[in-house]
C-alpha cells in the first residue's frame, strides 16, 4: 500500500517542482526554495494520507490542512491544481494582475481552508479547528505545515502550550526543518536545538524523519496521533531548495528569482528526474 | 456593563449551543456562572491572545460563534494582526469583547487604558464597532451579536450613563439613539461617557441651551442620516469619546459629514489629544484632568456659541 502511494508521490513531487520553478519564474515571485524544501512533504500528503474530496473541497469529515508558511503557497497551489481542485493551467496565473494565486497562500481558492502568510498564525488557528473537531467527536484529522522559521515566532509557542495541555490528538504539525530562515540560517539567527526535546518537554508526541523520504513520511502520518492523548509533531529533516543542485542548502533561493540560465538549468535537472 | 454583557451570555447560552466563550484568563468571580452552567461552551485559554484570536478564527471557520474577552487592549491591539488576517480576512464569527473601554481601568495605569481601539478595529474591513452607552445599549449590544455573522467589537466601559431606554424601544445597530431632543446643538458621544453629555445637557438646559443628545453604540458601520440631520439642524456637532480624537468617533463623523458634503456650524472633537493617560485617578478623576467630563463639555458648548455662563459644576 505504502509502495503504490510513494511511487504516485514522487511524480507528483516532481511536478509541484516543476510548476514551482515555472510559477515563480514567470511571476517573479520569491521563495522557490521554501517551496521545493516541502515539496515531498506536499506530496506524500496530496498524494494519498490527506483524506480530501476535490469534488466536496468543504465536506465536514475532510481533514484540514493549514499550510502556516504561507510563503510556500505555490507549492499547494501545485498539489490542489494536480489533484483536482482547480484546473493546472490556472497555475501560470500565479502573481498575475487580476490573479486569485496570491504569493502567499490565500482561501479564495477551492481546498484552502486558511489564507496564511503571516508567519506563526497558522498552528493557533489549526488547535482551534481541531478542538471543533473534537467538540463534536468528528474524526478528521488537522494537518498544519510550519516552517523552523516561525517558530522564532512567540504566538507559535502559546499555540504548542495549549494543544498539548488540552490534549489535541486530532492536530499534527509538520515542520520543514530545513535549518535556513529568510536571510541567514537558523544557526546564525536563533538556533532551535534541540528542537525535538522542545516540542516533547512542551507536551508532544514527536517523531522525526527525512523529509524528502517518502516512505518514511508515510508511515510516520499513517499512526496519528504519535501518541494517545497527545498532539503529534513530525520534524521533517529537509533540504532548502531540494531538486535542484545550485539552490539546494543555500540561503540565497529563499528570495532569488529564478530567470535565464538559472532557470533553464533548474528545469533540465528536474525534468531529468526519475 | 460588563455584567449586563454576562448576564445575556449566561441567559441565551442555552438556546445557542454553538457559542464558544474564550477568556485570556480574565473574569475572576464575574464568569463563574457562565462556566458553571455552561462548562462546554467556555474555555480559559491563559494569557495568550494571539493564540486566543487565531483559536477563534479557527473554532468560526468550523462553525461556532466565538466571543474572545479580555481587558481593554489585550483582545484588541495585542492581537491585531491575528484580528485582521485571520479572523476579518476570513470574515470569521468572532465577537471580540473588551472590558475596560477608555480609562475604565482608571488608577491601573495606561497598560489598561483603550484609547486608540475604536479608531484600529474600526479600520479593518467587516468589523463592527459596538460602543454602548448604558446597561441597555450593552445588553442589547450583546444580545445581538449572538445572532450576527461575522466579525465584531463590544467595547464595554465600566461606566453608564443612567438608563436612556424608552418603553417599547427596539435597539437598532447601525442606527444612532437620540437620547435627549435638543435644537442648538448636538453632543454626540460613544461609551459610558454618554452619561456626562446628559449632565453636560442638563446644566445647559437650565441655561436654556438645548442639546441633541446621541448615543453613537454603533461606530462602524455609522449612521450618516442621523449625523447629517443633526448638522443640518443644530448650530453644530460635538463629539465625545474616552479615546484619542485621531480616528475615533470624532473622525468617523468628520469623515461621513465630509463625504455627504454637509458641514456643521462648527465641529469639535473632545478627546484625548495625542496624549498618553498618564495620570493617575480615577474614571471620573481622569476625565476631568483631560477635559472630558460633564463641566468640560458644557464650557465647550458655551465658547462655541459665544455665551458666558456662571459657575459650571
Amino acid at each position: 500500500m505504502i509502495k503504490e502511494i510513494t511511487n504516485g508521490t514522487h511524480s507528483l513531487a516532481k511536478r509541484i517542482r516543476l510548476h514551482a520553478l515555472r510559477m515563480t519564474s514567470l511571476g517573479g515571485a520569491a521563495h522557490v526554495g521554501a517551496i521545493f524544501s516541502c515539496a515531498d512533504i506536499l506530496a506524500v500528503l496530496y498524494g494519498g494520507v490527506l483524506n480530501v474530496d476535490p469534488a466536496a473541497p468543504e465536506s465536514s469529515d475532510r481533514d484540514r490542512f493549514v499550510l502556516s508558511k504561507g510563503h510556500a503557497g505555490g507549492g499547494l497551489y501545485a498539489a490542489l491544481a494536480e489533484r483536482g481542485f482547480f484546473p493546472i493551467e490556472q497555475l501560470s496565473t500565479h502573481y498575475q494582475d487580476g490573479s486569485e494565486l496570491s504569493g502567499h497562500v490565500s482561501h479564495q481558492l477551492p481546498g484552502v481552508d486558511v489564507s496564511t502568510g503571516a508567519l506563526g498564525h497558522g498552528l493557533s488557528i489549526a488547535a482551534g479547528m481541531a478542538l471543533a473537531g473534537r467538540l463534536r467527536n468528528a474524526e478528521h484529522r488537522i494537518f498544519c505545515l510550519m516552517s523552523d522559521g516561525e517558530c522564532d515566532e512567540g504566538s507559535t509557542w502559546e499555540a504548542i502550550l495549549f494543544a498539548a495541555h488540552h490534549g489535541l490528538s486530532n492536530l499534527v504539525v509538520i515542520v520543514d526543518y530545513n535549518r535556513i530562515q529568510g536571510i541567514a540560517p537558523i544557526s546564525e539567527v536563533i538556533e532551535l536545538e534541540p528542537f525535538a526535546d522542545k516540542w516533547r518537554a512542551f507536551g508532544w508526541a514527536v517523531l522525526e524523519v527525512d523529509g524528502h523520504d517518502h516512505e518514511a513520511l508515510e508511515c510516520a502520518l499513517s499512526s496519528i496521533p504519535f501518541a494517545v492523548g497527545k498532539p503529534s509533531c513530525l520534524i521533517a529533516h529537509t533540504t532548502k531548495g531540494k531538486g535542484v543542485s545550485f539552490m539546494e542548502g543555500t540561503v540565497l533561493w529563499h528570495y532569488r528569482i529564478p530567470k535565464g540560465a538559472e532557470f533553464d538549468a533548474a528545469l533540465a535537472e528536474l525534468e531529468g528526474q526519475g | 456593563m460588563r455584567d449586563a454583557f454576562v448576564g445575556v451570555l449566561t441567559d441565551l447560552a442555552p438556546q445557542h449551543p454553538e457559542v464558544i466563550f474564550l477568556s485570556g484568563d480574565l473574569g475572576f468571580g464575574v464568569l463563574n456562572n457562565f462556566i458553571a452552567r455552561f462548562p462546554r461552551q467556555f474555555l480559559n485559554v491563559g494569557v495568550a491572545e494571539q493564540n486566543m484570536s487565531g483559536l477563534a478564527a479557527g473554532l468560526a471557520l468550523e462553525g461556532h460563534t466565538v466571543f474572545t474577552y479580555s481587558i481593554g487592549n489585550f483582545p484588541t491591539l495585542r492581537c491585531l494582526e491575528q484580528i485582521r488576517n485571520d479572523i476579518c480576512y476570513h470574515n470569521a464569527n468572532v465577537k471580540i469583547v473588551c472590558i475596560g473601554g477608555g480609562m475604565s481601568y482608571g488608577q491601573v495605569g495606561m497598560s489598561h487604558h483603550a484609547t486608540e481601539d475604536l479608531a484600529i478595529l474600526r479600520s479593518l474591513p467587516g468589523m463592527l464597532v459596538l460602543s454602548p452607552g448604558d446597561l441597555w445599549e450593552a445588553a442589547e449590544a450583546s444580545r445581538y451579536l449572538l445572532t450576527h455573522r461575522g466579525p465584531a467589537y463590544l467595547r464595554i466601559d465600566k461606566s453608564a450613563a443612567p438608563q436612556t431606554f424608552r418603553d417599547g424601544e427596539i435597539f437598532q445597530p447601525g442606527i444612532i439613539r437620540t437620547v435627549r431632543e435638543g435644537s442648538d446643538v448636538t453632543l454626540a458621544a460613544t461609551g459610558g461617557i454618554l452619561g456626562e453629555a446628559l449632565l453636560a445637557a442638563d446644566t445647559l438646559a437650565g441655561r436654556g441651551v438645548y442639546c441633541r443628545v446621541l448615543s453613537v453604540h454603533t461606530v462602524k458601520p455609522l449612521d450618516t442620516e442621523t449625523l447629517v440631520a443633526a448638522a443640518s439642524t443644530t448650530a453644530g456637532i460635538i463629539s465625545i469619546e474616552e479615546h484619542a480624537v485621531n480616528g475615533g468617533l470624532g473622525g468617523a463623523i468628520a469623515e461621513a459629514l465630509m463625504e455627504a458634503g454637509v458641514f456643521p456650524g462648527f465641529f469639535v472633537r473632545m478627546g484625548l489629544r495625542n496624549t498618553f493617560s498618564s495620570v493617575v485617578g480615577t474614571q471620573r478623576y481622569l476625565r476631568k484632568v483631560y477635559s472630558l467630563d460633564a463641566a468640560s463639555i458644557t464650557e465647550t458648548v458655551a465658547t462655541k456659541l459665544g455665551i458666558t455662563l456662571e459657575v459650571l459644576s
